[in-house]
């Protein structure tokens, strides 16, 4: 799998993201500074976590006009992989591959913890290598991951099985306790219309492996890789 | 051109006799501009003045030891090729007056400190203190701090894996927030602050220079008052984002190999920089203020030099690198301005708008800055407290609940989760344990780090205090299986104008530089924080101490949840002798304060640490933690609420009432759990050692039992432990 990893000012967790590519695909991923204007061919571009341009204005909102950007939506389009991980996700729904927006944690405050995530689809080349209703654990790092959507573009998204994951409690159930940020309808990740873009608040790549505390996080790295293949 | 008034000397922090040694140092009146440079360099937080004669006893040298106090940060060799690069700073009296500000930054002009000397940093920790839950200001100050240190450690990017939160009424009108950092580093490609070289360029790099923070070490090095906020303005503003960026260039820089000399533009910003730069390497250094990056319009060379506008550095470079550099640093969106360069005249020079506003001699400056020998009094020496003399609770389970309860004790989840602790994917045990533990990047190895001082053992007797912060820092690396390289101080103290802080300071400084010694673990770099008064109200005294350990084998390394059931329970260390002077027990329980803190044996300290440490390395143990605030009793609890399972347990038979032998502070004990195959020979082993060893009991169940004493569920414990710190900061907490 041929990995590209967009690197804005502020970006800083592009080194824990590579590392779990080249664990699942045994290739180290190339990276992109945000001035250049295209991107290599790849199957996959990864826009990290962080805080790209400092995220003094509305998280994201800066990257989205970043100059490399409008090659990032051109091969959206074309089908290539996309995946927005934290900033990257609120990067996505900025530029308008993903819908809705991320607003403030709903206590006000950074959370960083464990959560369990409920996998709703495994209709993905993100998603593949998890059973459907999987329980995982991945933790999230953000003050911004309180996903909001109208309800017509909610009940689209689960119209159309583009809800990926859910925040749950460790038996899969959805229950407010469970729910790290407000997010609504528990959503902790969402694809785009074609599948091919996923964005997601929690860090899959932060838990990879048993002395981390667990490899859940691995298999959306695998699944890429095996679809790639 | 502003007539030099005594007034105006007082406005500055100097003594009428530091105003007339200045006199006779340059012989003329000084210019305003001068008298800003020697305010800044000569105040007690640039100059260490009051505390350097006692710095100077603490060992500081060790095989390990790659760089000791007097840089940016100290540097200890972990093979490989590797160094560890650490310090720990305060930024106590900006905290009080603006806490998100004041504890952001102090986070990153301990980060800058930290990769000045080409380390990336790999870790923050931080040390805590606040005024009694029920002050006016605790609330609004701990959510202000926490979430300072969070979105500047968050948005750099490193993770914040570790510290302390105290309460204590001592701290009303003064806070402490002591940062630390840790970065990893090349052992061949340290950098340091010392110029070479005649004619070099002087380049300032990263963000503009405005106003704010002119005079910020000067503000630093005083007592609070009711006036204080009107100090606001002294406070700098951080930017982590351009923090991220200028430790990315720096970086890059320094791979290129053209860095001669950096220093970070902290306390003093410009002024200290650019003094001690030339000072150490026996250079002058001449300035043009006109050429540097200003984000205001008509800034005056005296604001100039003080400003303490955060993210700034200050570099000697290689002449014919300059280009390199300079595109470097343009592809970061950073300022890069030639702003003088290195001179052979030993003097300061600073022009601007074609004038010379100051020219001084810059050895001076550094070396004559005023050192004190300060009068003090031999702390008074607590009368014992016999364990006897101390009241048994009502009930042991009620009792233990109160203090897993207590503001002092209960988890500090609250506060950690707003760090981000797991970026850079290399934390290995998370924070709420003894030391965090951190793999290091490309080796089979690992670093334990934690932070800790008990300042109620501290004001009751300074000397077994500091020794006690030294032993408890070490205790918390052996118990994750480490080996202590070194260790780091910030000692807080009150005004050292009065002898009876100053002889706190003394008598700490003296236990803490014999733990050092006894234990191995010299102090590699430090801080000093004094002054920390409000109306005459001293804080407690607060020798924090940052530890360092290595592991060297990552597989092995313990963490403090029980884990297999029927794992049997050892305690293993100094024998108990049920000591309540001082202790958590009798200040939550009986509401008392009284009695010496308990005598830290350091010779037992070093033979427990080996043997645990030892036990652990070799695959011995499935868990250990140390016994410290609380005694025995709160660390059982602790390793049963971290391990989600009970355990069923015995006092030993040793004539102790039962409320010592549980709440007891001995030091130099661990708790350990190992499967019951290998008891025997462990605990003969430690005998072997001369150390005690007893089994306690069995992992399992729901419930930790004390047989004959208490008896409560692991998810009572729990909810009572995990309640007090949420509950208080929503503002509905019992205060």
């Amino acid at each position: 799998m041929k990995a590209v990893i967009v690197q804005f000012p502020g970006t800083n967790r592009e080194r824990d993201i590579a590392h779990a590519i080249e664990v699942a695909a045994g290739a180290a991923p190339q990276f992109v500074w945000h001035a250049e204007t295209s991107l290599p061919a790849c199957d996959l571009i990864v826009l990290p976590g962080g805080f790209s341009y400092g995220d003094y204005l509305r998280v994201g909102a800066i990257a989205a006009h970043a100059p490399i950007m409008a090659d990032i939506v051109k091969k959206a389009n074309d089908g290539v992989a996309v995946l927005g991980v934290c900033n990257g996700f609120q990067i996505l729904t900025e530029i308008g591959l993903l819908p809705g927006v991320l607003m403030r944690n709903a206590d006000m405050t950074f959370v960083c913890r464990d959560v369990h995530l409920r996998v709703e689809t495994t209709d993905s080349v993100f998603t593949r290598a998890y059973r459907r209703r999987q329980v995982i654990t991945v933790p999230v790092a953000h003050h911004d991951g309180n996903y909001f959507a109208d309800e017509t573009t909610l009940d689209a998204l689960e119209a159309d099985n583009r809800v990926a994951f859910r925040y749950c409690d460790t038996n899969g159930a959805i229950d407010p306790a469970s729910n790290p940020n407000g997010s609504q309808r528990a959503i902790a990740g969402i694809l785009g219309e074609n599948r091919n873009v996923l964005g997601m608040m929690p860090h899959p790549e932060n838990l990879i492996e048993m002395a981390l505390g667990g490899t859940d996080g691995l298999g959306l790295f695998e699944g890429l890789a095996q679809a790639a293949a | 051109m502003t007539e030099i008034t005594p007034q105006l000397v007082a406005d500055h922090g100097l003594t009428p006799d530091e105003y007339q040694k200045i006199l006779d140092l340059i012989g003329r009146t000084p210019t305003l501009t001068e008298l800003g440079i020697f305010s800044a360099m000569w105040n007690e937080h640039c100059s260490y003045k009051s505390s350097k004669k006692w710095l100077r006893t603490l060992p500081t040298d060790g095989p390990q030891v790659i760089q000791g106090p007097g840089e940016n940060a100290g540097v200890v060799d972990i093979g490989d090729g590797l160094a560890v690069v650490f310090k720990m700073e305060s930024h106590n009296h900006p905290s009080f007056i603006e806490p998100y500000q004041g504890a952001a930054t102090g986070v990153g002009g301990i980060l800058r400190d930290v990769f000045t000397m080409g380390a990336r940093p790999v870790a923050a920790l931080n040390a805590l203190r606040f005024g009694s839950p029920d002050h006016e200001k605790t609330r609004h100050l701990v959510a202000g701090v926490v979430s300072g240190i969070g979105g500047y450690g968050n948005s750099f990017g490193v993770p914040t894996v570790g510290g302390e939160v105290n309460f204590h009424p001592r701290y009303n009108g003064n806070i402490l927030v002591n940062a630390m950092a840790v970065g990893i580093a090349r052992a061949d490609e340290i950098f340091y602050a010392k110029a070479t070289g005649v004619g070099n360029p002087v380049v300032y790099l990263g963000s503009k220079t405005g106003r704010d923070g002119v005079g910020g070490a000067t503000m630093a090095s005083a007592e609070f008052d009711d006036r204080i906020e009107e100090k606001r303005p002294t406070v700098q503003v951080g930017d982590p984002f351009s923090e991220k960026l200028l430790l990315e260039a720096c970086l890059e820089l320094m791979a290129s190999d053209s860095v001669i000399a950096i220093q970070d533009m902290g306390a003093a910003g410009l002024t200290c920089s650019a003094v001690e730069m030339g000072a150490k390497g026996d250079l002058g250094v001449a300035l043009d203020l006109g050429k540097v990056p200003c984000r205001e319009d008509g800034m005056t060379a005296y604001e100039m030099m003080l400003s303490e506008s955060q993210e700034r550095m200050l570099m000697v470079l290689k002449p014919d690198k300059r280009v390199e550099a300079e595109a470097i640093f343009t592809k970061w969106g950073l300022d890069f301005a030639v702003v003088g360069e290195t001179t052979d005249t030993l003097r300061f020079v600073v022009d601007h708008g074609g004038q010379t506003v100051a020219n001084l001699p810059i050895k001076e400056l550094g070396d004559e800055a005023p050192e004190y020998d300060r009068p003090f009094t031999e702390p008074p020496v607590r009368e014992a407290l016999a364990a006897e003399d101390v009241e048994a609770p009502d009930a042991l389970d009620d009792a233990l609940l109160k203090i897993l309860g207590a503001p002092d004790m209960c988890s500090r989840r609250w506060v950690w989760e707003q760090y981000d602790h797991i970026i850079q994917g290399n934390t290995l045990v998370r924070p709420g344990g003894d030391a965090a533990v951190i793999r290091i990047d490309g080796t089979e190895k690992a670093l334990a780090l934690t932070v800790d001082v008990t300042p109620r053992y501290c004001e009751a007797d300074p000397f077994e205090g500091g020794k006690q912060a030294v032993a408890e820092a070490c205790r918390n690396l052996w118990a994750t299986g480490a080996t202590p390289l070194a260790i780091t101080d910030n000692l807080n103290f009150g005004n050292p104008e009065r002898p009876d802080i100053m002889g706190q300071f003394v008598a700490a400084v003296r236990g803490v530089g014999e733990a050092s010694r006894v234990l191995s673990a010299p102090v590699v770099s430090g801080n000093v924080s004094l002054y920390n008064e409000t109306n005459g109200q001293a804080i407690l005294p607060t020798p924090a101490i940052g530890a360092v350990g290595l592991i060297k084998d990552v597989a092995a390394h313990a963490t403090i949840a029980f884990k297999d059931n029927s794992d049997a329970i050892l305690v293993i260390g100094a024998p108990p002798t049920g000591h309540l002077g001082q202790s958590i027990y009798l200040r939550e329980i009986l509401g008392r304060e009284d009695g010496p803190p308990p005598p830290v044996d350091l010779d037992a300290e070093k033979r427990a640490g080996a043997f645990v440490a030892d036990l652990i390395q070799r695959g011995r143990v499935n868990a250990c933690h140390d016994v410290s605030d609380g005694g025995l009793v709160v660390a059982l609890a602790e390793m049963a609420i971290a391990g989600d399972v009970g355990a069923i347990c015995e006092l030993p038979d040793d004539g102790l009432p039962p409320h010592a032998a549980l709440f007891g502070e001995d030091q130099a004990r661990y708790v350990v759990t190992t499967p019951p195959v290998r008891v025997d020979s462990i605990i003969a082993r430690a005998e072997a050692d001369g150390l005690f060893a007893a089994w306690l009991g069995t992992v399992g169940g729901e419930r930790l039992t004390v047989e004959g004493h208490l008896s409560i569920s692991v998810a009572r414990l729990r909810e009572t432990h995990e309640r007090w710190f949420p509950a208080y900061m929503a503002g509905s907490g019992s205060e």
